[in-house]
């Protein structure tokens, strides 16, 4: 039997990693947007793990809310990519700070 | 007993119903109606305010304290709308209106043709109902109520005429040295409030002896503020600079200022609050040395002056010097009697004098008059009651009240009563040598006036002569007739209880020992220094500018230094111009400079835009536009709300 605390070190594992991804990556948005589809995959596990454990199927069926959410989010992610690509023929981190104050 | 609070009421309310009306609808009245409208109210007053002297002078009516409304309430402090009557306002109604009353007449033929003649009357009516109200107060409030409200209809006047620039500088001057007397006023207000806990007369009075005893000095303190308003309203040296000023008013006005409203207020005003003053010998000390001052000094002023107006205007200082210098001797009968004969005589001479200008078609300046003796021997004959009324030759009434307060003074022991005494002995020189210097110079010695003017040369019409008959007739013998129930009578004064004098100061009483009936009185004057100086200053005036002009001419130039302190008028106004006017500019400068352009407008302003223009330089450097700094500072915002979650469980 696998411990619960095997799984929630996993997801945190999972979920430092994502958050690396999106701190240290200054080259490509595309990594940025699979990061925080990472990271939603790491609370997934917690949810799914926790579901097993307490014995509550409701983890679980918010773990699908969670996925559709995650396709639609992506969906609206790429699409605003490519305008950004189309406005600045680049998706290079760096080179996108019009924000800069 | 009859209810006397409608007549007090009335007597009040008359001339500010005839002011309103007057004001307000003096177009649809026009100017028959503003006069009648006045005249009539004002004369109804007048009316009433004799009845009411009736009933507390002869009849001897109780005292009337009582209050109508609560205007404010104010934490413990209440201040009332109510009145006080009893002998002194009584006595003091019948002099405002009376004179007041001529005044309205007389306006009717001085003001003819003048553009503001509704706005005239509506604001003599007012003047006088603010002098009435000042009268008749029953706390400090009212009392500065009325205080304020001649102060304020008096700018008005003076700057009657607003299109002539001198009158706007006179009515600002007046307005201006009367703020800094009511500062004083005010303060003096705030002293009574706060060790009396209220400003009624009645509890003051009554507590008045206690607090002496505890803090004397703080009586002293009250006494010698209040003082200092009635320094300003009665115009007294170092505050009465703004009097001449006056001059620039019409001539009504000069008459109602200096003989019955306006000027009389500190006098009434240091009477009224008798027992305030009585426990104080410091204060009585100032009160005497500032009026005795004032009385020989301004009184100096008077002989180099050439506009009649302005002569008769600095006899008006000199007079309200004798009067503050007899309330300084204790002798407050004598002041307040001396307020009565004087407001008869002055207003005589000034109306006198107006009539005088209306012939010479506005010309005050008396070195282009002379002779008029021949062309308006009524109008002379008035100025002549009036001037021998003033130099207090006896039987005129100001023999009488002069008189009295010169003796008071010379048997007051109090510091500084020689010194008061001297002076107001020269002072009866003086009084008497510029007053018929004017006199001379107008109407006697040769016709100095141009053709045209002699030509149209014409006594006045009845408006104009009836008040001067009027009031010629008190002129002439209320002294005689008052002196005794005024000054003497212990048993049965005029004035009763109105006023207090402690026993120790009672410098009236020697004096009734010694009188036995106003012709004695006068007989007895023919012994005594006052008379004598008076005649000695005749004398003087006809030889120096009838006789021998040439002495007046070269005196002037022999003592040209004395001749041109005088004419600066001791640098008064010189010294204020300097000192206040410059000073302030200066201030004023410096506060501009450094307070508004540099603290202000440079630091506070200014500044914070530059401080907040720096602090947005500084958190621009965190706003980079990068993704992965907003991403991060997500995360440690986010870890640091868990942290402090976890912490404060």
């Amino acid at each position: 039997m696998i411990p619960l605390s095997a799984y929630l070190i996993v997801a945190a594992i999972l979920f430092a990693l994502s958050l690396i991804g999106i701190l240290l990556n200054q080259k490509n948005l595309i990594v940025i947007l699979m990061c925080v589809e990472l990271m939603l995959l790491a609370v997934n596990t917690n949810f799914v793990a926790f579901s097993h454990f307490l014995n509550d199927i409701s983890g679980q069926v918010f773990v699908f809310f969670i996925l559709a959410v995650a396709a639609a989010e992506t969906a609206i992610g790429l699409a605003i990519l490519i305008l950004i690509f189309r406005n600045n023929r680049t998706i290079d981190v760096e080179e996108l700070d019009s924000l800069k104050g | 007993m009859l209810d006397i609070q409608p007549i007090i009421l009335s007597i009040m309310l008359f001339p500010l119903v005839a002011a309103l009306i007057a004001g307000l609808w003096g177009k649809t009245i026009g100017r028959k109606g503003a006069h009648w409208v006045t005249c009539t109210f004002i004369g109804m007053a007048f009316l009433l305010s004799c009845y009411v002297a009736k009933l507390y002078l002869m009849d001897d009516a109780p005292v009337y304290n009582d209050n109508l409304y609560a205007w404010a309430i104010s934490g413990n402090f209440t201040f009332n709308v109510g009145f006080l009557i009893d002998r002194l306002t009584a006595l003091m109604f019948v002099i405002v209106t009376f004179v007041s009353f001529l005044v309205h007449i007389y306006s009717i033929g001085y003001m003819r043709g003048d553009e503001g003649y509704q706005r005239f009357f509506s604001y003599i009516s007012l003047f006088t109902f603010a002098m009435l109200m000042l009268v008749s107060a029953n706390n400090f409030f009212q009392l500065f109520f009325g205080w304020e409200g001649v102060g304020l209809v008096s700018y008005l006047l003076i700057g009657f005429w607003f299109k002539k620039e001198s009158a706007n500088f006179g009515s600002l001057k007046a307005f201006l040295v009367n703020r800094v007397g009511d500062f004083g006023f005010i303060l003096g207000i705030a002293a009574i409030l706060t060790y009396f806990g209220n400003v009624d007369y009645a509890s003051v009075f009554s507590q008045a002896p206690a607090l002496a005893q505890q803090h004397p000095a703080m009586i002293t303190l009250i006494c010698l503020l209040l003082f200092v308003g009635a320094m300003g309203k009665s115009a007294q040296m170092p505050l009465h600079i703004w009097l001449p000023e006056s001059m620039e008013g019409p001539t009504p006005i000069s008459a109602l200022i200096h003989a019955a409203t306006m000027v009389t207020a500190g006098v009434y005003m240091v009477a009224r609050l008798s027992p305030l003053y009585e426990l104080s010998v410091t204060a009585l000390s100032v009160v005497l040395i500032i009026g005795a001052t004032t009385a020989l000094f301004t009184g100096i002023l008077g002989i180099v002056q050439n506009d009649i107006k302005r002569v008769v205007a600095y006899s008006t200082l000199s007079q309200l010097g004798y009067m503050v210098a007899a309330l300084g001797a204790s002798a407050f009968a004598a002041g307040i009697f001396h307020l009565l004969t004087h407001a008869a005589f002055k207003a005589l001479l000034f109306l006198s004098a107006g009539a005088v200008i209306i012939a010479m078609h506005h010309e005050q300046d008396m070195r282009k008059m002379g002779g008029l003796r021949k062309y308006l021997p009524f109008t002379y004959i008035m100025f002549l009651i009036g001037s021998l009324s003033l130099a207090a030759i006896p039987p005129f009434a100001g023999f009488y009240s002069k008189d009295a307060i010169i003796e008071a003074v010379g048997h007051s022991t109090i510091f500084g009563s020689t010194y008061a005494h001297i002076l107001l002995l020269l002072g009866a020189f003086v009084t008497s040598v510029y007053i018929f210097r004017a006199l001379f110079l107008t109407f006697h010695t040769k016709e100095r006036m141009d053709e045209a003017t002699r030509h149209h040369l014409k006594e006045a019409d009845w408006v104009i002569w009836l008040p001067l008959l009027l009031l010629a007739i008190p002129a002439v013998f209320i002294g005689a007739f008052l002196a005794w129930p005024m000054l003497y009578d212990h048993t049965n004064s005029l004035l009763g209880n109105a006023i207090t004098v402690a026993p120790q100061y009672d410098t009236l009483a020697p004096l009734a020992s010694e009188y036995h009936s106003f012709f004695s009185n006068a007989l007895h004057a023919l012994v005594t220094a006052p008379f004598w100086l008076a005649i000695a200053g005749i004398v003087v005036a006809w030889l120096a500018w009838v006789k021998y002009p040439i002495i007046a001419t070269s005196c002037a130039e022999r003592f040209s230094m004395i001749y041109k302190i005088l004419i600066a008028k001791y640098g008064f106004d010189d010294f204020n111009q300097w000192f206040f006017v410059r000073g302030t500019r200066y201030l004023a400068n410096v506060f501009y400079k450094y307070i508004d352009m540099l603290a202000i407008d440079h630091g506070i302003v200014n500044g914070s835009g530059r401080v907040i223009i720096w602090c947005s330089k500084l958190l621009k450097r965190a706003q980079s536009g990068y993704l992965y700094h907003y991403a991060l500072a997500m995360m440690v915002g986010l870890v640091g709300l868990l942290i402090w979650q976890m912490l404060i469980k």
